[in-house]
């Protein structure tokens, strides 16, 4: 018996089906009519109602699949997709996707979930209830496809878009079924495949968003256009925590172009003008003064002092803690002790920080790329006086987000701010690389000393560890820690969780004294991970080594309570070359750990000739993340990462000086280039039956493995970053 | 007034002489393929090709372009996204983000009309665009097999 939906009124809610791109095209052209955008996408579009939140069903079949997390290049988009449509059973060829809106997810209560899209959350976060949904919209098809017939839906199959009445061998089509199963009342309980009936999880298809990226087709929030739309340039306050005194607008009011120069919140001015490149060009002629404050008397210097007071300080938090570190070290035959030193580094996405808005007093409008569309939204409410309800945020394509685009969204507050100064007119406000570089949110810099026993045997019987620097809660959202603590500092350092630890080590002592400069800092791809592993897998090289012992069994004999991390790291070695002789010249490094839930291992093979020049020659790599969604999607992350990472080791640091960051643009804040590029092998290794991540776990070996293979390479150990500031020539 | 001859349209344009040809694509000639990252010449999202030859449009004032030189962007490289590189891109998924890849493609464009065959140490020499999301390996593989597609092509003529 077919249960109809009884609340026929429930049909308000439904949104119509656009395509991404039709959706796009309308909120361009709404918004000078007053008319907001999903107003006009309900009154404009096709009448297509979904089967459920999660799918629309189109009479062509083309399935429509939302998808409330962002795409900023880790293929999430895609690997969800897939999620979805395993349930769902439909015709991956016939799949295309679409946002929908913050304010949509604020009207329906949150039907999908969370848009976070940071801690390499994607997949792991939500493919529970994304299934789900694609499980409902399945049971609704085929109980439509089996009223229509009169038959029991428990007779009824579906495949590849297709529902067979297997008795008889009837057949129809998803397309033709949709807008009845609209209708029904969603099943409350699906049971979801067994991974082993996986036939879309886990192989590597293609993604879905990547032809418009060949040709330019692809809208980034830097390039959106809108009628009557006016370009907006910022310059704020290059001392973090400064003010905006004064400026002189009549200096550059009659420069081509100009409409207007505007104080923005209390710290920044802003040029209006026709085209972004006029508005740039005067308010670089514009004189600005700015009210610096005491932070102008920071420095890198200053800060690093702040820092070594730390590493000795009585008081501190305890991150891991076991037996009694301090008896042991004393008891120790042998101890070894080593400061590193982690520096601030800037995401630096590709594209700038931007944003457009659109600000009336009764509502407020904003394309953006964001990472968390929900949080862009209270951004927007918050900027623009208004409540939520009537603001909506529309999310842009992401020129990369590194998380500079998830837990801040000072970029769209400016607009807003800038809007509400041209009221009824849409302004996209675009950062200068410049101004990106010097108003980011920092890699958080940090330093750790770390002290390790060896008993007669050569065996780890001690160590302990003081991290000392900034934390990211206490800057961000205070309210995450416990008791003044920000346990995210320990990541990867952990006594268990997702950051665990890699090693079982008897009698241990991690601590953090929590030393906080005024420069802000973020959440940066991989976080925290990034500095720890590098502390924790370099120094348990110095100890290999200060103990006469193999560096891969030294790791082994400590990880026999860490048996996925042993396996990867087995695997990368195995592959390597471990223990057998590498080409002339060439050296290796190894390191593991585990972060976001994932287990990753890399093997590096350097060489360093005699002016002190790196090679990277390869890396082999390995990942366990459970399961595998698309395993070609996952070497294109492990590739990336080893970018990410190694451009930091390599170049990454901003230096301050009075106050601000030195670093402008990418000649004196590089990135690793094709030429520095090692060739990169992965071995995706999902062992089953847990979700890891796979956007950042894999930065973290990057670095300490090269590292680990520079020492082997010259007898130097790198324990001040990046590596430009070292000289790498053999001792 | 600018005359130019934008993927083989002439066009004209009122800017000031000093505006950068990537303003001026992105801005007035609504080509935003071409994008902006640093405007300083030192990461090559910006190029396109000026009669053949790669150049960073954000360092190219319009001024110093002439009204017969032939300004190719991404958007011109091929009518249908056919050109070998748009092929083996899509073959081998190497955007991620994508931001950076009209830069990317339209240098290699340029490497490989000079080179149809280049090596690993070619593609080092020319293709020195920054890809934040570290596409670099696809990047190398889609240029070798674009080296591919087009033997093939040439061999089937
Ligand atoms: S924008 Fe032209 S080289 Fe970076
Ligand atoms: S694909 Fe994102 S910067 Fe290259």
């Amino acid at each position: 018996m077919s249960k109809k939906r009884v609340n026929v009124s429930r049909r308000e809610f439904l949104i119509h089906s656009t395509t991404i791109g039709a959706g796009f095209a309308l909120g361009m052209y709404i918004p000078l009519t007053g008319k907001t955008a999903l107003a006009a996408e309900q009154t404009v579009t096709a009448e297509v109602p979904e089967v459920n939140a999660w799918v629309v069903i189109k009479p062509d079949d083309t399935v429509v699949i939302r998808i409330a997390r962002s795409e900023m290049g880790q293929g999430t988009l895609t690997g969800l997709a897939q999620l979805v449509a395993e349930e769902l059973e439909c015709d991956w060829s016939k799949v295309t996707t679409e946002y929908p809106t913050p304010g949509q997810s604020l009207a329906r209560e949150r039907v999908w979930g969370s848009f976070s899209t940071g801690g390499s959350q994607g997949i792991r976060g939500s493919h529970a209830y994304v299934r789900k949904g694609g499980a409902v919209a399945r049971q609704m098809l085929i109980e439509a496809a089996a009223d229509a017939w009169g038959v029991d839906m428990e007779q009824c199959r579906a495949a590849n878009s297709v529902i067979t009445h297997v008795p008889s061998g009837r057949t129809t089509t998803y397309g033709k079924v949709a807008v009845d199963a609209a209708d029904l009342i969603p099943p409350l309980e699906v049971e979801l495949k067994d991974p082993k009936e996986w036939k879309l999880i886990g192989k590597p298809v293609k993604r879905l968003d990547t032809v418009d990226k060949l040709t330019g087709k692809q809208v980034f929030g830097a390039d959106l256009q809108l009628p009557g739309m006016l370009n907006a340039a910022i310059k704020a306050c290059p001392v973090f925590g400064g003010k905006l005194k004064s400026f002189d607008a009549a200096k550059v009011r009659t420069m081509p172009g100009v409409r207007t120069v505007v104080a923005v919140e209390d710290n920044a001015v802003a040029v209006v003008a026709e085209t972004w490149w006029q508005a740039n060009t005067a308010l670089n002629a514009l004189p600005v003064k700015w009210d610096t404050g005491p932070n102008a008397a920071v420095s890198s210097q200053t800060i690093a002092k702040m820092l070594d007071e730390g590493l000795g300080a009585k008081e501190a938090s305890i991150g891991n803690e076991a037996g009694d570190a301090k008896k042991a070290l004393k008891e120790a035959v042998k101890t070894v002790e080593a400061t590193y030193a982690y520096p601030y580094q800037n995401h630096a996405t590709m594209e700038p920080m931007n944003a457009t808005a659109l600000w009336t007093k009764e509502r407020c409008e904003v394309w953006c790329p964001t990472q968390n569309g929900e949080a862009a939204l209270q951004a927007t409410a918050e900027a623009a006086g208004l409540s939520a309800s009537r603001c909506e945020v529309y999310k842009i394509h992401l020129g990369g987000g590194f998380g500079r685009r998830g837990a801040f969204h000072d970029y769209v507050k400016q607009a807003v701010a800038i809007a509400k100064q041209v009221p009824g007119i849409p302004v996209k406000l675009l950062w200068s690389r410049e101004e990106d570089m010097q108003h980011g949110h920092y890699h958080p810099i940090t330093k750790a000393r770390l002290v390790g026993g060896l008993d007669q045997n050569g065996d780890l019987v001690g160590m302990q560890v003081r991290i000392s620097g900034q934390s990211i809660l206490a800057s961000v959202n205070p309210n995450w820690m416990s008791n003044g603590v920000d346990m995210f500092v320990f990541q990867g350092l952990m006594a268990e969780g997702d950051h665990a630890i890699s090693y079982s080590v008897p009698n241990l002592s991690i601590d953090h004294a929590m030393r906080n400069p005024h420069v802000p800092p973020g959440f940066w791809r991989g976080v925290n991970i990034n500095q720890n592993a590098i502390y924790m897998e370099s120094f348990i090289d110095e100890l290999a080594h200060a103990a006469g012992k193999d560096p891969l069994e030294f790791r082994q004999k400590l990880m026999s309570d860490n048996p996925k991390g042993r396996a990867v790291l087995d695997a990368v070695a195995e592959k390597a070359g471990w223990g057998k002789s590498a080409p002339e010249g060439v050296h290796r490094g190894l390191a593991v750990c585990k972060a976001f839930a994932s287990y990753v291992a890399a093997c590096a093979e350097v060489s360093v000739d005699g002016n002190g020049k790196l090679k990277m020659h390869r890396i082999v790599a390995a990942t366990d993340p459970g399961y595998a969604v698309n395993p070609q999607q996952i070497e294109a992350q492990v590739e990336g990462s080893f970018v990410f990472g190694l451009s930091a080791l390599l170049y990454g640091e901003c230096t301050v000086a009075a106050g601000g960051v030195e670093q402008q643009n990418f000649d004196t804040y590089a990135s690793m280039l094709i030429a520095d590029m090692p060739k990169v092998e992965v071995i995706v290794m999902p062992s089953g039956g847990f979700w890891g991540g796979i956007g950042e776990p894999t930065i973290a070996v990057a670095a300490p493995a090269v590292l680990n293979a520079i020492f082997a390479a010259t007898g130097k150990r790198i324990r001040e970053f990046p590596l430009k500031n070292n000289d790498l020539r053999a001792v | 007034m600018a005359k130019l001859k934008i993927n083989g349209k002439t066009v004209e344009v009122d800017v000031d002489a000093e505006t950068p040809l990537l303003w001026v694509l992105r801005e007035q000639l609504r080509l935003t393929g071409t994008k902006y990252a640093c405007g300083i010449g030192a990461c090559g999202a910006c190029t396109v090709h000026i009669d053949g030859q790669a150049v960073r449009s954000c360092l190219m004032p319009v001024s110093a372009v002439g009204p017969d030189q032939a300004v190719v962007t991404i958007e011109g490289l091929s009518p249908d996204h056919s050109h070998p590189l748009q092929q083996a891109w899509e073959q081998l998924d190497v955007p991620q983000c994508g931001y950076c890849q009209p830069g990317m493609i339209m240098s290699a464009a340029a490497l490989l009309s000079q080179k149809p065959n280049p090596s690993d140490a070619d593609i080092d020499a020319n293709v020195t665009n920054i890809c934040r999301c570290g596409t670099y390996n696809r990047v190398r593989r889609g240029i070798h097999l674009a080296a591919e597609i087009n033997k093939r092509g040439r061999a089937h003529e």
